[in-house]
């Protein structure tokens, strides 16, 4: 007879059948184990928030605003919020009017209701190779083929990008758009420089291309900088996206769109189609932080953490890691990218290291073509500074013995290229 | 219904197999309640000897997979303490684990198994294996498996087309464990075979719908289609039934099993492993097999821990 552990195939959409389960996955279940140092999350540092003035916050909206902070809302999300988020775009020095703005369920939303609006099966969109994992999930999931291009110190490389519109252009092929994470980006390290701003935009007048800008880590640079947004230069070409989750809190869900009107206007009847309105609630704690708390002295406290984290890695990587390992001085955000030679596999490789208590992000997850494989992630906003050199000690001892193991079973043979790992460009030591 | 027993049921642990494990302990566990036992599911950690004593348990039901749940190690230690366990013994676990060994074994008791060779991660940094890698592929041919010595979930595990890519399979399964096995490619029909309380179940035919029965294959819903008993001719599943006891019995093993094979061109029974840890989630082989033969998961589940308390007490230390 015949045995089915799954009676409904016949009946899942087409692109339900890439959805399966992973081994990498499963591994992480044991990297979430106490005993392990895990590198490997995106986590903010939650715990340095202010928790009475959290708490002063939530029982505000519920003993002032109860009854409708329970309610259902509108799908755009509360004009209050709309006018707060303005102020923090503000902040950074982006223009935006609160009509522009339609509220989601965390950046993350964002850019599942933008890949909504635009990606039939099969169609390009240019990203960041690597990029957020997240994003690309969200177009994976729509079947979006997805080209990467790559990267150095200065952000994404768009005379390669240039080549690529051209290529596609005679091809009589067309990108829906380029998704870009300009500052501080997850998970390379790297920002955008201003030159390539600007160039990005004229390309895009050029092609006649739609930019998805994710900018969750703008305001997390390490020394207040400020960097030009794309939507500042081009706001008819850009989907400008952004979220509360690291400068409050990522359980509050909220993140925001800013859009050209036509555009806004589908991304709220998309979401109202996937889930009517934003959680009022959150929406309202959200509100209140942002009215009455001294919202930039938090971000100000992050900023701190993550200066003081992002340190102790670097200095820990410099004096523990083997020879040929090498990684970028991040300025800002809450990841360092590391290379750790074309001998190695980080995909292969993550069994023993969490076997070894330390976990991190192998780089293959952040392209959508399988390269990446000789890259890891590491995270340093999470773990605390004594965890963070406990952890990268175990990790350079992990990758000096597999160097050695490594040339001691290739011997003579060809390590196998990775000429064509498009990771490579992706920055080295800053 | 039975007798109601306090049983711990043991999942999860730091194995690099804690998913899976958690997902077969929840089915266990839910199948256990539903018959009025009194389950207390323990994720393993290093408080379960006392946990263990302290709950003065009647029994463990054994739901982990990978090391320290099927090498032995967790079996040993029950038997110190004195609590019945579910399936094998510890020396029966410890000698399925060890693939080699293993396969060793099968072949002492006449029993096919892939042409291998094992290479440690010692051979290569002290002995300069790297210059022998090609007489790998000249005495086995290819394609080739590599796979890690010991472990599951097929985790670690390389198919390697041309010569070139030995290398770096090695390195791959190397993540897993200290030496890798690298087995001749058998082709031919897969089949699983679980001994149960020293009877075969109908053998499970593994046909997955991509190109291999990887992690993915094995754990995702609908990505592997199964028959049991296998479509191939009686004859033929009663040879791999046989084949399946005759490996059971050179490890010794009791209660519960799972015989990985290859009908090598749908004939020759070549043994690939004997799971002393099966899965039981509701994708596994095992609980796949028992449907097959018309057992319900909790019933079985009942009986191996019947099977357990009757078990003879491996626990008194021998002087
Ligand atoms: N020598 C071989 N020839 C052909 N296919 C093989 C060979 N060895 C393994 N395979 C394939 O790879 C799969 C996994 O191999 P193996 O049984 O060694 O893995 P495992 O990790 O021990 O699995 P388990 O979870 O059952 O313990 C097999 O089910 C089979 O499909
Ligand atoms: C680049 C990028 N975009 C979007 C998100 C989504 O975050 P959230 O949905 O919490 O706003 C993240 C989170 O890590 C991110 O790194």
């Amino acid at each position: 007879m015949r045995l089915d552990t799954d009676p409904y195939l016949q009946h899942y959409a087409d692109r339900v059948g890439g959805l399966s389960a992973s081994a990498i996955r499963a591994l992480f279940a044991v990297a979430s184990r106490p005993e392990v140092v895990s590198f490997a999350g995106g986590m903010p540092f939650t715990a340095a928030l202010d928790f009475d003035a959290v708490t002063d916050v939530v029982a505000q909206v519920l003993a002032e605003q109860g009854p409708t902070a329970l309610q259902y809302g509108i799908g755009q999300g509360r004009p209050e919020l709309r006018e707060q988020l303005v102020e923090v775009m503000a902040h950074e020095g982006i223009p935006a009017h609160p009509d522009d703005l339609v509220v989601t369920a965390g950046g993350q939303q964002a850019l599942e209701l933008t890949a909504t609006c635009f990606v039939d099966p099969g169609d390009i969109v240019l990203a960041e190779g690597p990029t957020y994992v997240g994003g690309l999930g969200a177009l994976t999931s729509l079947q979006a083929d997805v080209r990467h291009v790559p990267m150095d110190a200065d952000g994404m490389q768009v005379d390669v990008l240039a080549d690529r519109l051209d290529e596609l252009a005679a091809q009589g092929r067309r990108a829906k758009y380029v998704y870009t994470i300009p500052n501080h980006q997850n998970p390379a390290g790297v920002s955008l420089s201003l030159p390539r701003r600007h160039r990005l935009v004229e390309l895009a007048e050029q092609h006649d291309l739609v930019i998805l800008e994710d900018n969750p880590y703008g305001l997390i640079d390490f020394e207040g900088e400020v960097r030009t947004s794309l939507r500042e230069l081009a706001p008819e070409r850009v989907v400008y996206v952004s979220t509360m989750s690291k400068t409050f809190a990522p359980g509050v869900r909220t993140g925001w769109v800013a859009a050209p009107a036509p555009i806004r206007d589908k991304l709220v009847l998309l979401r109202e189609a996937a889930d009517l309105c934003p959680a009022h609630f959150t929406q309202m704690v959200v509100e209140r932080w942002l009215l009455t708390q001294p919202w930039t002295d938090q971000i100000e406290t992050f900023r701190k953490t993550y200066r003081h984290r992002a340190e102790v890695m670097l200095d820990a990587l410099a004096a523990h890691m083997p020879d040929g390992v090498t990684w970028n001085a991040p300025t800002g955000g809450l990841f360092v990218w590391v290379s750790v030679g074309a001998e190695l596999d980080t995909a292969d490789l993550l069994a023993k290291a969490i076997q070894q208590r330390v976990a991190y992000v192998p780089g293959d997850g952040f392209f959508a073509d399988g390269s990446g494989r000789h890259h890891m992630r590491l995270n340093y906003s999470y773990p605390s500074p004594e965890r963070i050199v406990e952890g990268i000690e175990r990790l350079s001892a992990l990758l000096v013995d597999e160097r050695e193991l490594a040339r001691a079973v290739y011997g003579t043979a060809s390590v196998p290229g990775d000429r064509d790992d498009p990771a490579r460009a992706t920055p080295d030591p800053a | 219904m039975p007798a109601p027993l306090h049983v711990a049921v043991l999942n999860g642990g730091s194995s690099l197999e804690r998913e899976v494990s958690l997902t077969s302990g929840s089915r266990v566990t839910a199948a256990l309640g539903d018959l009025g036992h009194h389950v207390t599911r323990l994720d393993v950690d290093a408080r379960l000897v006392t946990r263990l004593v302290d709950l003065d348990v009647d029994v463990a039901f054994l739901a982990l997979h990978g090391s320290t749940g099927e090498d032995g190690t967790i079996q040993s230690l029950l038997d110190l303490v004195g609590i019945p366990h579910t399936g094998p013994d510890a020396l029966s676990s410890a000698l399925a684990w060890d693939k080699p060994v293993a396969q060793g074994l099968y072949r002492r008791a006449g029993l096919a198994v892939p042409d291998h060779v094992v290479l440690s991660q010692a051979a290569f940094r002290d002995l300069g294996a790297a210059a022998a890698v090609t007489r790998v592929a000249e005495a086995l041919g290819l394609p080739l498996v590599v796979k890690p010595a010991a472990g599951g979930s097929s985790l670690g595990l390389g198919f390697v087309e041309e010569v070139g890519a030995l290398p770096a399979a090695i390195m791959g399964a190397f993540s897993f464990d200290d030496r890798v096995l690298i087995e001749r490619h058998v082709t031919g029909t897969e089949l699983a075979v679980t001994v149960f309380d020293g009877e075969p179940l109908p053998p499970v035919e593994i046909s997955p719908r991509g190109a291999h029965y990887d992690f993915s294959a094995r754990y995702t819903a609908g990505a592997t289609e199964f028959h049991a008993p296998s479509r191939l001719p009686r004859d033929r599943n009663d040879a791999a039934c046989e084949t399946a006891l005759a490996a059971c019995a050179a490890l010794g093993a009791r209660d519960i099993v799972r015989v990985d094979m290859i009908l090598e061109d749908d004939e020759h029974p070549t043994i690939l492993e004997v799971d002393t840890g099966p899965g039981l989630t509701t994708t596994s082989l095992v609980p796949l097999a028992a449907q097959a033969a018309g057992v319900a998961f909790g019933d079985l589940c009942q009986r191996l821990l019947e099977l357990a308390l009757a078990d003879p007490d491996d626990g008194a230390p021998t002087p």
